[in-house]
């Protein structure tokens, strides 16, 4: 806190340098938070921490909770909650595992790892996801169970559902084309990784220039130009690092060696390749920009946090509260069917206990990312954050050498702490809980 | 004799055993604020309820126009140009003002995304008019005070073109500067020919802004009255006594003097 902005200050005019980028400081604390959690680990394991085989590992590892989160967003934000998408996902992953090793190969007669399995399995999966998140949402939004219940219910029903339909069993291995999403086994390469970079930037360059436009347009203050480049340089920056870190992992050379050897193909001397983006990871990045536009740009995304700020006026506005609850516990079900798919991919098989305790990381990460439980707010980037911090802290404990039982009770009282914080935040700066 | 804005024959709503709304007819011309009065409980908000679509009716007829209205839902009311200002529901805090102000009739662009620039800026055009003072377009309604935030609501109303404008104690939690803001615009919307239905407990209001009150008690109508026509003390008696003065015309609720 400077005294001198009183004094100096002309309101049209940003008081400082800072004000004048106007950035959403709750982002920058979160960003914050978490780049203060990565030295801390990576003092500790001796530079181990930001390597990027760790950093590409922390990536992969996030994935399948941080794209159950961002729907949870939607969950919590409408005064809900989903106990069961641990469970869910167990189900849809035991559906999917099921469809690619019998219904498509010797039911339909394509044989194994078929091109059509992997599309085919994932349709299963989702429509499975979606049916059954509908469900829940009819539950709870037309025959007024309450979501705890409705979901407590779905917790203990879906996870055996799985176990019954597998018979307990692991299946696996899946089909090589389903595997690619799950993370090591399917990365887009140097090459391609860099020409994502590329679209990325263009892309958020451009959504800059058209809310820029948009704001002139209609003559509402806008920020200084200068202000626009440095935010403009600040996400290629980001961009550039996290693509360059990626592609610095290394494919070892035995690995590399088979690769050639399967394409029949003799490896030079001296070839050096990255791994680059994984798929699951752009999987994340394409679930999350949709959900922020979903969240931001459409009605169905302004119903959603109507009605978390207030049901009575949403319905009174003519919002069909009650179908709303039905579709975002669709959109739920067939986020935790995507998870699905990165999971079992990632471990090559569906297994038994595949996604136990996910609910829980699932709704921590969320409320981590500053999703309040009374309903209305949240954000997506938030809960993928969220999801980022727990994710380091567990595997950084895990390489520092903590023991399982500390670990848990740390990750336990980060979220408690964190919450608190964030009600001590929105106490500062006058918005209500 | 014009056709009435809305008629609304031989409303009824019950909740358990309790008759709240129990065979009323009242009606609403243009130009015209009609008071609608009683306590706590005498049904008063039930039966607006029913006009504005919050609440299904049990029985009854609702005509708009002298044309029978069939109105299930709030969509239903606002395709009739019926919009509602309610004391305390009306908003969510959570949103900006110009999100509330087109909350479930949101602007959007070509592509079918909602047009936050262009809601805003209609917004500002339209708190111009109304509200001069009104800057905060960027904050959550609940960081507004309680007469920024009823200039949201009414401007929804205003907005939208309202033909009939039901108001469930717009000023219950005003002060005394922005009571008088909302009686100069209710002033206003009359004289543009809307009906107005004005659910208010402050006698000295009803006497101030209603040409006409009905007044309710225990989910009857005690009958009608001409404002100009009739004391405080009149309308204190229909209230508490269900007593309906000799000018005014009786309904099912008057206690009968044998």
């Amino acid at each position: 806190m400077t005294e001198t902005s009183p004094a100096t200050s002309v309101p049209a005019k940003p008081r400082n340098f800072f004000a004048a980028l106007e950035l959403d400081t709750r982002l920058i604390g979160m960003i914050g938070a978490f780049v203060v959690i990565c030295l801390i680990f990576n003092f500790l394991t001796d530079g181990r921490f930001m390597t990027p085989r760790n950093i590409f590992n922390l990536s992969i590892q996030t994935a399948s909770v941080a794209i159950m989160a961002t729907g949870m967003v939607f969950v919590i934000v409408t005064r809900n909650i989903d106990l069961s998408v641990g469970s869910l996902l167990a189900t849809c992953s035991a559906v999917m595992a099921m469809t690619q090793t019998v219904v498509t190969p010797e039911w339909l007669g394509l044989g194994l790892n078929h091109p059509l399995t992997m599309p085919i399995a994932i349709l299963v999966g989702v429509m499975t996801g979606l049916v059954i998140g509908a469900f829940h949402g009819w539950l709870i939004g037309y025959l007024t169970i309450p979501a705890f219940i409705v979901t407590l219910g779905g917790f203990l029903v879906w996870r055996n559902v799985s176990w019954h339909l597998t018979k307990g069993q692991t299946i696996g291995p899946l089909d090589e084309n389903f595997q690619l999403f799950g993370g090591i086994n399917g990365t887009l390469g140097e090459t391609w990784s860099w020409i994502f970079a590329g679209l990325a930037i263009l892309a958020s360059f451009y959504a800059l220039f058209r809310s820029r436009r948009n704001k002139v347009l209609h003559e509402f203050p806008v920020k200084p130009v200068w202000a626009e480049a440095i935010i403009g340089l600040i996400i290629a920056g980001a961009i550039v690092g996290f693509v360059a870190i990626l592609n610095s992992y290394e494919i070892p050379r035995a690995r590399l060696q088979r690769m050639f050897e399967a394409r029949g193909e003799i490896m030079p001397e001296g070839f050096v390749q990255g791994y680059g983006l994984p798929i699951s990871v752009l999987v994340l990045i394409v679930i999350a920009i949709i959900m922020t536009v979903v969240a931001q740009r459409t009605r169905l995304g302004r119903y959603i946090f109507a009605t978390g700020g207030n049901p009575e006026a949403a319905a009174l506005a003519g919002i069909n509260t009650r179908l709303l609850t039905v579709k975002v516990f669709a959109i739920m079900g067939v986020l935790c069917a995507i998870s699905a798919v990165v999971a079992s991919s990632r471990q090559t098989f569906h297994s038994n206990d595949i996604g136990t305790l996910d609910e829980l990381r699932v709704i921590a990460a969320a409320v981590i990312g500053g999703t309040a439980l009374a309903g209305g707010m949240g954000t997506i980037y938030g809960a993928i954050l969220g999801a980022l911090i727990m994710q380091s802290l567990q595997s950084g404990m895990a390489m520092v050498g903590v023991d399982a039982p500390y670990q848990n009770m740390v990750v336990g009282s980060v979220l408690v702490l964190a919450v608190f914080i964030d009600i001590v935040y929105r106490r500062r700066t006058g918005d209500k809980t | 004799m014009t056709t009435p804005l809305v008629e609304m024959r031989d409303m009824q709503k019950s909740f358990g055993g309790i008759k709240a709304v129990d065979h009323v007819t009242i009606d609403l011309y243009p130009g015209e604020v009609v008071g609608v009065l009683g306590h706590n409980g005498a049904g008063k908000s039930v039966l607006m309820k029913m006009l504005s679509g919050a609440l299904p009716r049990d029985g009854g007829e609702i005509f708009i126009n002298g044309q029978k209205a069939g109105i299930n839902n709030p969509r239903d009311a606002r395709n009739h140009q019926i919009e509602t200002i309610y004391q305390y529901l009306a908003l969510a805090d959570n949103l900006d003002a110009a999100s509330n102000l087109f909350l479930g009739r949101e602007l959007t662009t070509p592509l079918g995304f909602v047009d936050d620039a262009l809601m805003e800026a209609e917004t500002r055009k339209i708190m111009k008019r109304l509200n001069p003072n009104f800057r905060r377009f960027h904050t959550p309604v609940s960081g507004l005070s309680g007469g920024q935030r009823q200039s949201v609501a009414i401007a929804r109303a205003v907005y939208f073109n309202a033909k009939i404008l039901i108001m469930d104690e717009p000023t219950a939690a005003l002060g005394v500067q922005e009571t008088r803001m909302v009686a100069e615009l209710i002033e206003q919307l009359k004289s543009e020919g809307i009906g107005i239905f004005l659910i208010d407990h402050d006698i000295h209001q009803v006497k101030a802004m209603c040409d006409r009150a009905n007044v309710m008690k225990n989910g009857q109508l005690v009958g009608t009255v001409k404002v100009a026509d009739v004391s405080e003390d009149d309308l204190l008696g229909m209230i508490i006594a269900g007593k309906c003065p000799p000018s005014g015309i009786p309904g099912p609720g008057a206690i009968q003097f044998a």
